[in-house]
């Protein structure tokens, strides 16, 4: 698929180019953000502020420690082959000049990513496991420190609403408790606080 | 690799709770003790505060995936300990008499709530388990209490190992305990281990077991990278008289199954009846403005709630379905929980989703609420239905990150009655919850890694029937005289309450048997060391309880 598009002038886009849109489309479709310029094609444009690419999801799959990396090129060949299968049934015309997973609308993408992880799905493994890194680029920026990352603004922590960190990078949180009794105790309760 | 074998008294297997408690007791009595460890040795200064791969989180965490069942667990020097949330209850006392599959009681006659009481007195001592109040109670728990209290519930403040004066209530507990307030391992029994001379060596992942000629074992071991765990860097064998197996319940079966071919035939328990103790989860986005309005909520600064990042994991439970006289399968525990982002974001669900659930649009919508997200814990009573395929080239896993992240071969369909309790309980968590709209409630999908633990059990189990447990009442392996099994393996089945302070009391009573073992094979040592503190009140209640124990 991939030299496929490559050789073919009509669709313009290097390899390189096809990976990283792919890719970027995929982890935009986990966690949406806003397109990053007019012509953003990679990034659907469904939500506002950063999603899984503005919080480094491409960075993070690309990083050996995931041991994801070395399959990208093979799930970016299979991700748009699914997509051209499912604009084919769909009776949709995909536009040539993009990668086809990148050429469909959000809500087909989303569907698309929600059968390939579907249970039964033989590549199931798979596409989870590309969800999972992309997911957490954006709610635990797993690419980097947190506290700088904090400090950065990434978009996800701070979408997610963590507090700082003290100076050192640690958290502390001196209030925690409302202090207040809530409820009964269990009346079948050990003197130790365990059931009895 | 040499020619020459190491020897040694007594071989452990695993670090954790299983490990960690025979290393003390066996080194504390006299003998030569030698604990091999698959995870890093981290010390307190080295837990950090960073989700970033290679931090202290995921090189002390493990997460195996399965088919069905997906496990979390400690991979450290402490194993489990390291990164638990430190409740301990003890287990209530129908969970012995429970049936489960096989249609008569699975725990040996030997073992009930009274005979094991002595025992988990023993642990709540060296652990300094201690019962909290109301003032210890986080935020989370605090709402999950006023919660169960509206919608006509007990709620109690959990019995944990944590030392309130140095807790900070970061909620990084899964990550290694920077502050030293949870009392793991660390700071209790592998200490006093050591102190007796015991050897632990971290990075050392047993692969199997063979026998000498004289009855004693060779354990045969790779080392582990220490920073990509999916490299090796040599191997070796060890020869000990007793091994002490306590590699964890997704580790411990996939040893002896892959020993086999050198041990002959094992037990038929080896590698089935697993159970995840039940576990599922469900996430509640809290309404600021309910919590405010039903329970008069203020956190002082304007904030009714908003604490989901602020705690120290659990702190309140709900025990009014641990009834005895209810029938086996509606019995359950809800407790109040913390997961950390990353592994508790992905599978939470969008309440009411009219797209995807778990990713999205709509998900990305709730990420935005996290810090009002209360997560509930339940812990059902399940089938043992997790069977171990056949193991892996090496290790439980085919590991796919350089840590943390790993693929296994345990397989589980869950029954009808472990569908139903998951089902009964969310509902209960649901009713209680969004009861007077104070939140929206999902659980979590088990479409993506199938159903999860963070205390899998009983995959290598005790029991009095040879066709059903792969132990006998003493802990030890049938079959094989000299191996015995401590950890979370050797749990007949699921608890319905957080497992350490039964699989630490049920490890501490197969002590005085172990040492009887050893001394039978010519080892010199003896059953009596106090708490690793030097506390002896839980030794005196146990000490009569084995009138020859003292060698």
């Amino acid at each position: 698929m991939e030299s496929e598009l490559r050789d073919d002038n009509e669709r313009g886009a290097p390899a390189g180019d096809i990976r990283t849109m792919t890719l970027e489309a995929y982890a935009d479709t986990i966690v949406p953000g806003q397109k990053r310029f007019a012509d953003d094609r990679a990034i659907a444009g469904v939500s506002t502020g950063g999603g899984a690419v503005q919080a480094g999801a491409l960075e993070l799959l690309q990083w050996d420690a995931t041991g994801i990396h070395e399959g990208l090129d093979d799930l970016v060949r299979l991700v748009n082959e699914h997509a051209l299968a499912y604009a084919t049934e769909r009776r949709l015309a995909p536009d040539p000049t993009v990668p086809p997973f990148v050429a469909l609308d959000y809500p087909d993408r989303a569907a698309l990513i929600q059968r390939l992880t579907t249970p039964g799905h033989p590549e199931k493994e798979f596409w989870v496991l590309l969800s999972l890194f992309c997911n957490m680029a954006f709610d635990s920026a797993a690419h980097l420190n947190t506290a700088q990352a904090m400090e950065d603004g990434h978009p996800g922590l701070e979408a997610m609403g963590l507090s700082m960190p003290d100076a050192d990078g640690l958290w502390r949180f001196k209030d925690y408790s409302y202090g207040r009794e809530f409820a009964r105790l269990h009346p079948d309760t050990t003197s130790t606080g365990s059931p009895a | 690799m040499s020619t020459t074998a190491e020897r040694t008294d007594v071989l452990v297997i695993g670090s954790g709770f299983g490990g960690a408690i025979a290393a003390y007791h066996l080194a504390a009595g006299g003998a030569d003790v030698t604990v091999l460890e698959r995870g890093p040795w981290l010390e307190s200064k080295e837990f950090e505060h960073d989700y970033k791969l290679g931090s202290s989180y995921t090189r002390a965490f493990d997460f195996t995936v399965g088919d069905g069942m997906s496990i979390l667990g400690g991979n450290c020097v402490g194993g489990g300990s390291v990164v638990y949330f430190a409740a301990m209850p003890r287990a209530p006392r129908f969970v012995f008499d429970r049936q489960g599959s096989i249609g008569r009681r699975m725990w040996p006659q030997a073992v009930s709530r009274e005979t094991l009481d002595p025992w988990y007195d023993r642990v709540e001592e060296s652990l300094s388990v201690t019962r909290q109040d109301w003032n210890d109670v986080s935020y989370a728990g605090g709402l999950w209490a006023a919660a169960c209290n509206h919608a006509g519930r007990t709620a109690n403040p959990l019995a944990v190992a944590i030392d309130n004066t140095k807790c900070v209530n970061c909620n990084w507990m899964m990550a290694g305990c920077r502050f030293e307030a949870k009392q793991s391992l660390l700071v209790n029994y592998l200490p006093a281990a050591i102190a007796h001379g015991a050897r632990i060596r971290p990075l050392h992942e047993v692969q199997h077991l063979s026998r000498t000629p004289d009855g004693s074992y060779r354990v045969h071991y790779n080392v582990v990278h220490d920073d990509d765990y999916r490299l090796q860097a040599g191997s070796g064998v060890i020869e000990a008289k007793i091994v002490v197996m306590a590699a964890g319940a997704g580790a411990t079966p996939v040893i002896l199954q892959r020993s086999e071919a050198h041990l002959g035939t094992m037990p038929r328990a080896v590698g089935r009846y697993f159970s995840g103790n039940g576990e599922r989860l469900n996430t509640a986005i809290i309404d600021e403005a309910k919590a405010a309005e039903l329970f008069g909520l203020d956190r002082g600064d304007g904030l009714a709630y908003a604490a989901n990042q602020i705690g120290k994991g659990p702190t309140v439970a709900s025990w009014d379905r641990l009834d005895g006289s209810l029938p086996e399968y509606s019995r359950y525990s809800l407790e109040q929980l913390y997961f950390p982002p990353g592994l508790g974001t992905i599978l939470a669900q969008v309440p009411g989703a009219t797209g995807p659930s778990w990713f999205g649009k709509e998900k990305k919508e709730i990420l935005k609420q996290w810090t009002s997200w209360l997560t509930i814990f339940t812990m059902i009573e399940d089938d043992n239905e997790g069977v171990f395929g056949p193991p892996p080239a090496t290790g439980n896993a085919h590991r796919i990150s350089q840590q943390m992240l790993g693929r296994g071969n345990l397989r589980y369909d869950p029954t009808k009655n472990t569908l139903g309790a998951w089902a009964a309980s969310d509902a209960e968590v649901k009713e209680i919850l969004e009861k007077d709209g104070l939140a929206k409630v999902m659980p979590w999908t088990n479409d993506l890694v199938g159903a999860y633990t963070v205390h899998p059990l009983s995959s290598c189990r005790m029991g009095d029937d040879p066709h059903t447990s792969a132990l006998d009442d003493s802990n030890e392996l049938r079959d094989h005289p000299g191996i015995f099994v401590t950890d979370g393996s050797s749990v007949p089945g699921a608890l319905t309450v957080n497992p350490a302070m039964t699989i630490a009391a049920l490890a501490e009573r197969a002590m005085p048997g172990i040492v009887r073992a050893a001394q039978s094979r010519g080892i010199s040592v003896t059953y009596g060391a106090p708490a690793p503190d030097g506390s002896t009140s839980g030794r005196e209640r146990v000490l009569p309880l084995l009138p020859s124990a003292r060698g």
